[in-house]
């Protein structure tokens, strides 16, 4: 049996504030953590197959050209080893999120240098290591693009968007502000390395690997291989972070596969750590114009962001660095533009909140330059300006916590101690500053399935192919149906990451939890209409707890009501109140550093991020995830930098030594409040995405913070000593 | 080549590539996957284990270095059903999201905390001469060695600092 619900109308049952288990909301520890404390959790390179192979991946070493052969002699006679391999269906990139068909294929053909081309095979890693090593390429090198600004933009008119007269608005404004900001490329680095395991059993091929979206993920291996989706199982129930750069499957799931196939004999390939920064995804540098218009008050007329990223050739992603500014703030007039450079470099795609991530960030430094400007108070010149309707399309707002979040921030964080004169306030050789930024991510609702089995013990089975890379999956699952079903937590099962079970929605966009704990949620209502059947009452009367079924000042045990399994299918499509109704996640940033005057070293003293995302599933679960993204903000305020050799355009920082993520002492004791909410559009559970909202705007409350320190106003991310230093 | 480990108490009699590090004997010839690779360049400290006691990076040391070795890795710290009050810790503050650097977090945790009893200063130690007061900062530095880009940190100094100071 199926449940199934098109998001049509908005539900304003609150169904699960009338429930009596207490599981929602609760911070619940994860089910999974004691197998993650133990090491016991198997990610995608641990549990290796009897006789499994190590295939090491071979990189291009130019921009541009064409791999003509791969000298197969220099390496078949090394000990241990077995294929030296390179064809047709080898992937050029990873496939971008939801892509659902394989990338751009064939090892001949060499867009970026780091392209894995080739993959040698041997007994052991270090037999296949070396030999990967000692691997000839006979490679005709051409001339590549590598530089953006040389390459030239693209301009497709789908991405444009203008409405009034923004130059007039410019021309007319009390205040305005017309300022470029650039931010560089950012890789995930997840923790994990991409890795796969691939073992055929006849046409059957069962493939170990660390990626986000099971559902699309098969098809996209199945059509990289030329076979029925069918004969692809996919096995990924733990998943060592992932932040965008997992959501297509990958060269080394291929390469895995073809060469399994070849010597009938299961392989395994884990990516380097190199080889992640090289051959996955990078968030795309970015150079964006921002126009502000502003009257005497400081209400905004006009807004114009332009944005210029850059990709491979043939990729449809293209980093939607605008997505919130259509929306934000009012202001009649507005430009949007959106310009693409095809270049030789590393592919682009989504890394954790692609758009918002920077987008926000830099639209809320051009909103702090515009506070300095007028003199408004950089909260009070957000609160004016928060419309009441999307002032691009019209459509009302599902709900709206902007002003909520600034305020509660305000407030708690002791904003009226900020002297609004940049540079005032300093404590021996550090300078003292305090910013702000909103945030703002759009919500989405994802098509999702999701098996839920009582069984005739009184305990349940919960399968979907979801992931749960880090975000809380296991969590939020067992808690909606454990609430739903009136069980304790240990009564629920839940298993994820196996294709065989029904696909969920993947894990991306901040939409996993609400749509697969949607379709949970729809399965168990379901349980609960069928348990009122077999005793003839209305499911809503049924009142379900610790295992306990009471109706009609009756009570029996729940395993009582039950001989036979009862299993439903929960299914859940987006619908009407997707296009009806503008739905956003939002919050506010507040950051205090402190800059060294004399090195021009920034630490982050204090952070506050307040977000509101509707129903708050797990505030354990939530509250992580939203130190997760403030973080991340961090690392892209201060450190976070690929750096592209102008010649070829590699990657040159390709390790953690030479990338800089934010390590423990970088990051202080940062304070999360999380806003109680109901968003009734969304779906049943009325929650929204909180995964990507933390990192939206980080980084201005921290560089706008620099400026109040400094009076340095940093306007190439990321705000680096030396840059800070210049203009003190 | 041949070399004795003794991991975890036991006994190991490893015959292997003199260039195997102790982090793939580990992982690909002991079937002992808790310990992570997340970097294998010393760069992320998914990795770490102890050492007779003390801790350091599986990756950039070679199996063969360690005959007759006490080696301790995250199955030697505690199960599931018996876990260490470091490990009880890090489930109850969260100090992890995806989990992938969570083992060398936690074995470099539990040797943090005995190199801190043993009166070692850190970067941050204002005096080097007096015994180290396990502040927030101090916790924060001795264990900046560890990677988490699910950004876990202050909730895994929460989880260090609980196990802290109910030891002291």
């Amino acid at each position: 049996m199926t449940a199934h619900l098109k998001m049509d109308k908005p539900d304003t049952r609150n169904r699960l504030d009338h429930t009596a288990q207490g599981l929602i909301g609760a911070g619940m520890d994860r089910p999974d953590g004691k197998a993650k404390v133990t090491g016991t959790a198997a990610y995608a390179f641990e549990d290796q197959p009897e006789g499994m192979a190590h295939g090491v991946l071979v990189r291009a070493n130019v921009a541009k050209g064409r791999l003509n052969d791969i000298d197969r002699d220099s390496v078949l006679r090394l000990p241990g080893v077995l294929a030296a391999m390179c064809g047709p269906r080898f992937l050029r990139n990873p496939a971008q999120g939801g892509a659902n068909e394989a990338p751009v294929q064939g090892s001949e053909g060499i867009a970026y240098l780091g392209q894995p081309v080739a993959l040698v095979v041997a007994e052991t890693f270090e037999q296949a290591r070396h030999a990967a090593h000692m691997l000839t390429l006979q490679i005709d090198a051409q001339e590549g693009q590598t530089d953006p600004d040389i390459a030239g933009y693209e301009s497709p008119d789908a991405k444009q968007a203008q409405q009034g007269d923004l130059d007039r608005a410019m021309k007319d404004a009390a205040t305005a502000i017309d300022v470029t900001y650039t931010t560089p490329s950012h890789n995930s680095a997840a923790m994990e390395p991409h890795a796969a395991i691939a073992e055929w059993d006849q046409d059957m091929l069962t493939l170990r690997g660390s990626y986000q979206m099971l559902k699309y993920n098969r098809n996209e291996l199945a059509d990289a291989l030329g076979i029925d989706p069918k004969c692809v199982r996919i096995l990924a129930p733990y998943v060592g972070g992932g932040f965008g750069s997992k959501l297509g499957i990958a060269p080394e799931a291929v390469a895995a596969a073809l060469a399994a196939h070849e010597l009938n004999r299961p392989v395994g390939v884990a990516l380097t750590r190199q080889q992640v920064f090289e051959g996955t995804m990078r968030r795309s540098e970015s150079r964006q114009r921002v126009r502000l218009a502003a009257d005497a008050s400081g209400k905004l007329q006009g807004i114009g962001h332009d944005a210029y990223i850059s990709n491979l050739t043939d990729e449809v992603f293209s980093e939607p660095v605008t997505q919130a500014t259509p929306f934000i703030y009012a202001g009649e007039n507005r430009v949007i533009g959106h310009h693409i450079a095809r270049v030789n470099r590393t592919c682009a795609g989504s890394v954790r909140a692609p758009g918002e991530s920077i987008g926000v960030t830099v639209l809320e430094n051009a909103m702090d330059e515009l506070a300095h400007q007028t003199g408004i108070d950089p909260v009070e010149l957000r609160l004016m300006n928060i419309p009441d309707k999307n002032p691009t399309s019209g459509l009302p707002f599902s709900s709206h916590t902007l002003a909520e979040a600034l305020t509660t921030g305000r407030d708690r964080f002791g904003w009226d101690q900020r002297n609004p004169q940049p540079g005032s306030t300093r404590k021996g050789d550090w300078l003292i500053g305090m910013g702000m930024a909103s945030a703002v991510r759009v919500n989405i609702l994802s098509e999702a399935r999701v098996r839920v089995t009582l069984m005739p013990d009184g305990t349940a089975r919960v399968q979907t192919d979801m992931t749960d890379i880090g975000t809380g999956t296991y969590a939020i699952l067992t808690q909606i149906c454990a609430e739903m079903l009136g069980l304790p937590e240990t009564d629920v099962s839940v298993s994820l990451g196996d294709t065989d079970h029904p696909p969920g929605p993947g894990s991306g966009g901040s939409w996993g939890a609400s749509s697969v704990g949607t379709a949970a949620f729809l399965a168990c209502e379901k349980i609960r209409r069928e348990l009122a059947k077999k005793v003839d009452a209305d499911e809503a009367d049924l009142t379900l707890k610790d295992g306990m079924v009471s109706y009609a000042n009756r009570q029996v045990r729940l395993a009582d009501m039950i001989d036979e399994e009862i299993e439903i299918e929960g299914h859940v499509e987006p619908g009407d109140t997707s296009d009806d109704v503008t739905q956003s996640t939002y919050g506010a940033h507040f950051a205090e550093v402190a800059v060294n005057a004399v090195t021009g070293e920034t630490r982050v003293q204090r952070m506050l991020g307040v977000f509101a995302a509707g129903r708050i599933l797990n505030h354990k679960t939530a509250r992580s995830q939203c130190l997760g993204g403030m973080t991340f903000g961090l690392g892209m305020a201060l450190t976070e930098e690929l750096m592209h050799d102008p010649r070829d355009g590699h990657i040159v920082n390709r390790d953690l030594a030479e990338y800089h993520l934010p390590v423990n002492l970088d990051v202080p004791q940062l304070d999360v409040v999380l806003l109680d909410e109901r968003d009734a559009y969304a779906n049943p559970l009325q929650s929204k995405g909180i995964g990507e909202l933390g990192i939206c705007g980080a980084a201005a409350a921290i560089t706008n913070a620099i400026f109040n320190a400094t009076g340095v106003r940093v306007r190439d991310y990321p705000a680096t000593l030396d840059k800070v230093l210049a203009g003190l | 080549m041949q070399t004795k480990l003794t991991i975890n108490g036991n006994e190991h009699d490893l015959e292997h590539d003199t260039r195997t590090t102790l982090l793939d004997a580990l992982r690909n010839h002991l079937g002992l996957s808790g310990t992570k690779k997340g970097c294998d360049h010393g760069q992320c400290g998914a990795c770490t284990i102890l050492i007779n006691g003390r801790r350091i990076n599986a990756c950039l040391t070679l199996a063969c270095m360690h005959d007759g070795d006490e080696i301790t890795t995250i199955e030697g710290i505690g199960t599931p059903d018996n876990l260490s009050p470091m490990q009880a810790a890090f489930v109850q503050h969260d100090g992890f999201q995806c989990g992938y650097c969570t083992p060398g977090q936690i074995c470099s945790a539990t040797a943090m905390l005995e190199e801190a009893r043993m009166g070692w200063p850190s970067h941050v130690t204002d005096d080097v001469t007096s015994a180290p007061d396990l502040t927030d900062t101090e916790i924060s530095e001795r264990m900046s060695g560890n990677l988490c880009r699910c950004s876990a940190y202050p909730n895994i100094v929460d989880a260090i600092r609980q196990v802290s100071e109910k030891t002291t």
